[in-house]
């Protein structure tokens, strides 16, 4: 039988938790049990969202040990005999409560060479792009991502390896690495291929199973072993 | 009730190939040195392999080598997994049935070897 409280208790400093006794409602998600807690339990609870409607990716936490994007859980799909845990993400120092210091994924975004690489002015005709291209297909199934960092901290990879890219980063440069814009192949290839880069993967797959969005970041890791190996035996071209 | 949460995380089909894989490799590599170990008596002490191979005729230590056998069959299928998984771009439902195939090529050819002997 459903009951009409549940019982959050949300992990606060490390190895400090506390317990609320939530009103359950038919439609409520994981973000809107933190936001009641916040609103009318414990005001001084940090948490942080934007968007509610999983495009922003800033709300991600572990739910029950599990990373997760909180607004688009339903609270009814985690919770155990009316039970549920709530902590901030793994694998990124905590700032207060709920909030995760960002900082170190979006650092390695950019050292994975995920940014733009133009090789064109504006005066330039824009270069045109193939969508059924093998290269363009490849892209396009990892550029949905969110960054969110819910792969981030299921990796354990990242755990043990403090320098690693981790999923997200690597997939972008995959993406890029595929991108017919993007003319920064020898950078993103020197970028992967170092003591932080794709050849750390273990294949465990918790990036592709845990991603909210169904994307897949493991195949685009082993797509960047690849390219860095072909690029290894012919010498750098 | 943290170790519980530890292992939920984890629960999906890749990891639990990756630690299979990562633990038969292990128990393999404390294996082996015994093995060559056992094989080199032969030359240099056949008394002591024969003393070996007369103990190895006990049910549990039978019963043991199938640990073994298991052991070098997980890792080897783990390590064509992971091999096929990393080094070929194939599409899921390829991989799906690249194993299926090598699946019932061991069956069949386990089948014949268990006519044979």
């Amino acid at each position: 039988m459903p009951s009409d409280r549940l019982q959050v208790t949300i992990q606060r400093a490390p190895g400090a938790q506390t317990e609320f006794d939530v009103p359950a409602y038919d439609n409520q998600t994981v973000l809107d049990v933190v936001s009641w807690v916040q609103q009318n339990a414990d005001p001084t609870l940090s948490y942080r969202f934007a968007c509610r409607v999983g495009m922003c990716g800033s709300c991600a936490m572990m739910v029950n040990g599990v990373p997760r994007w909180t607004c688009r859980t339903h609270i009814s799909k985690v919770t155990d005999a009316g039970r549920v845990t709530i902590g901030p993400l793994r694998n990124l120092p905590v700032i207060k409560d709920l909030a995760v210091d960002m900082d170190p994924f979006f650092d390695k975004w950019v050292a994975a060479e995920g940014v733009h690489h133009g090789g064109l002015t504006r005066d330039d005709p824009i270069a045109p792009v193939d969508e059924a291209s093998a290269a363009r297909v490849e892209a396009n199934a990892g550029i949905e991502c969110i960054n969110c960092s819910v792969c981030y901290a299921a990796c354990d990879t990242v755990a043990g390896n403090a320098d690693y890219l981790g999923p997200a980063a690597l997939q972008r440069a995959w993406t890029l690495l595929n991108d017919a814009k993007d003319e920064g192949r020898a950078a993103i290839l020197d970028a992967v291929s170092g003591s932080g880069g794709c050849h750390n993967c273990h294949s465990m797959g918790s990036c592709t199973a845990y991603c909210p969005n169904d994307l897949d970041p493991m195949s685009a890791i082993a797509g960047l072993k690849r390219e860095t190996a072909r690029s290894f035996f012919r010498k750098g071209r | 009730m943290s170790m519980a949460r530890d292992i939920t995380a984890r629960a999906h089909p890749l990891w639990l190939a990756y630690i299979l894989h990562r633990l038969s490799g292990l128990g393999l590599a404390l294996f082996l040195p015994f093995h060559f170990w056992i094989l080199s008596l032969a030359l240099t002490s056949p008394d002591r392999l024969d003393g070996f191979l007369a103990f190895a005729e006990i049910g549990i230590v039978k019963l043991a080598e199938f640990g073994l056998v298991f052991l070098l069959a997980v890792h080897m299928f783990g390590g064509l997994r992971l091999m096929a998984m990393e080094w070929l771009p194939w599409t899921p439902p390829q991989k799906t049935l690249a194993a299926g195939a090598v699946a019932v090529s061991f069956l069949v050819a386990t089948l014949f070897l268990m006519q044979a002997v």
